[in-house]
């Protein structure tokens, strides 16, 4: 299989074009533009253009109060919704000195595992579209869908859930969503089997994957590529326990690892992902303590002046907030820093020498969601 | 030689196992919802536009025009005015409009009303030919002319 462009042996003349790809293209699941110079079928530059879905997000923190940016928070990285308000609700009450019961910080992480598995199931059904294959997508969104429902009961939304506050959360867990969740768990396990024999060891999908779409570790490093784009390059690197937070350190869970850095690689890392984060659910189930989900918190928060940053895990990788406050009720500065945009930044070099179909499947395996680029 | 020929064997056994999964897919039991046929009841949680609560016993609005609400929304939808009857202790609401073009339903004016006269409407099939219905809803007049308590 020829994967490098290898033009040595070509004799007639180089020519080439410009291929633009977006801002509406299906492959790309929102509006970015990729300009691929194209030489035939192979690509010899690819320049990203984004921003077609630029809010201004951090501008918007800046100019209201404290509480009233958490709405923004879930979309941001519309997947990832409750990892983000994790990490937004802990730089604040970081600043502020409040400390969160341990019930919430319990149930913080239980929804925060459920979200990573929606995210991870409605990425594996949108990859596997890309690559031709339109089944698994209704098997995905089988499951997604009971956990979504599970979500909408607790929370009121079923994406934008804006459920955590500073100091805990809006409302309480309900035993109707516990019984769910451990029924949930039950189901799914088989169902990860299932999605593994139908579609991980499929042999179509194996030779669009294996080997293709390289990105090394110190690839990602060079740009700041985390989440499962460094996992599948081999680097055991997870916020949730690099810099530990909320109630990760009380549970047993491992970081899937591949070593290979292939599309393949990225892959495992997140089906793997996946098993490990109903064993986050199982043991927070568990473990759930009783108490108070909510903190005494002051109605008009004044954080002190200072510098404060907090970093999550969310299903894409490392996002991180950074707050600078100046002691009043309007925060001084909000700084995103989103895993997506560094992300995608390794593209521009993975992709070069490749077949324009294999870039779409490395595009793919990325795990691009287009608001969390451009904020 | 053998490659090759290993290649359609693997192939054909990962067709088969495909198969044999969406077959078995088959006779589980359906798990969509013929809309518009069927429709789901949203959870109690569930939150759409708000609404202002009817007081059973009076069937008005317990609002006080505060403007709590105005001040706690992000993204500043919300239209209250009030006036003192005579007799009457508190301010009572007259004018309660919500730009529902603008909201994003976080529910921060739910959260900080203080005689908790706001809640969620449970609609979620919205639809309209003017934008002028959602850019200025009258919720007063929604509470007096809705029927249930
Ligand atoms: S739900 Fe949020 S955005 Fe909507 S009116 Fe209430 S406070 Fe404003
Ligand atoms: S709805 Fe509640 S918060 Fe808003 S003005 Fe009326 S009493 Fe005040």
């Amino acid at each position: 299989m020829l994967k490098v462009l290898d033009t040595s042996h070509s004799t007639g003349p180089q020519e080439t074009f410009v291929l633009n790809l977006g801002p509406q293209h299906p492959a790309t699941h929102g509006v970015l533009r990729v300009k691929l110079t194209m030489d035939g079928e192979f690509i010899t530059n690819a320049e990203i253009v984004c921003g077609y879905i630029h809010r201004e997000h951090e501008k918007m923190g800046e100019n209201r109060k404290w509480d009233q940016f958490l709405p923004n928070t879930s979309r941001i990285d519309y997947l990832s919704a409750m990892m983000y308000t994790h990490a937004y609700v802990a730089v604040v009450e970081k600043a502020a000195g409040i400390q969160v019961p341990r019930r919430a910080e319990y149930v913080r992480v239980l929804t925060s595992e459920m979200n990573r598995i929606t995210s991870h199931l409605l990425w594996w059904g949108a990859f596997l579209i890309d690559l031709g294959g339109l089944t698994p997508m209704l098997y995905a969104f089988d499951d997604r869908e009971m956990v979504l429902d599970l979500l909408e009961a607790l929370t009121g939304a079923r994406l934008t859930f804006c459920y955590y506050r500073f100091g805990g959360l809006c409302d309480d867990v309900t035993d109707d969503f516990l019984t769910g969740t451990r029924k949930f768990v039950k189901h799914f396990r088989p169902r990860l089997k299932i999605f593994r024999r139908l579609v991980t060891d499929n042999i179509i999908v194996r030779k669009r994957l294996e080997d293709l779409g390289h990105v090394p570790a110190e690839m990602c490093r060079k740009y700041g590529a985390t989440g499962p784009m460094i996992r599948g390059a081999g680097v055991a690197y997870d916020v949730r326990r690099a810099e530990p937070y909320s109630v990760y350190p009380e549970l047993e869970f491992d970081i899937p690892t591949q070593p290979a850095g292939d599309n393949m690689a990225r892959y495992l890392v997140r089906m793997a992902e996946m098993e490990q984060s109903l064993r986050i659910i199982e043991q927070t189930l568990d473990k759930m303590p009783d108490g108070p989900f909510m903190a005494k918190v002051p109605r008009i928060l004044r954080p002190p002046a200072g510098d404060y940053v907090f970093a999550v895990e969310s299903a894409r990788g490392r996002f991180e907030v950074r707050v600078v406050s100046s002691g009043k009720e309007i925060p001084h500065r909000v700084r995103l820093r989103s895993p997506c945009f560094c992300n995608l930044s390794v593209f521009e070099e993975a992709c070069r020498g490749m077949l324009l179909a294999d870039a779409l499947a490395l595009m793919g395996s990325i795990d691009l969601v287009i608001p969390d680029i451009d904020r | 030689m053998k490659a090759p020929f290993n290649e359609v064997i693997s192939g054909f056994v990962s067709l088969l196992t495909g198969m044999g999964i969406t077959l078995g897919q088959l006779f589980r039991p359906i798990v969509t919802v013929q809309y518009p046929h069927q429709t789901l009841t949203m959870p109690k949680r569930f939150r759409g536009h708000i609404l202002l609560k009817k007081e059973p016993t009076t069937g008005k609005s317990t609002c006080v025009a505060c403007d709590l609400c105005v001040k706690a929304c992000p993204s500043d939808c919300i239209l209250v005015e009030g006036e003192k009857k005579p007799g009457e202790k508190r301010k009572s609401v007259t004018l309660f409009e919500l730009d529902y073009t603008k909201c994003s339903l976080c529910g921060a004016c739910v959260e900080v009303c203080p005689v908790d006269a706001l809640e969620y409407s449970r609609a979620y099939n919205l639809a309209s030919t003017s934008k002028q219905e959602y850019k200025v809803m009258d919720l007063v007049k929604r509470l007096e002319d809705s029927k249930h308590p």
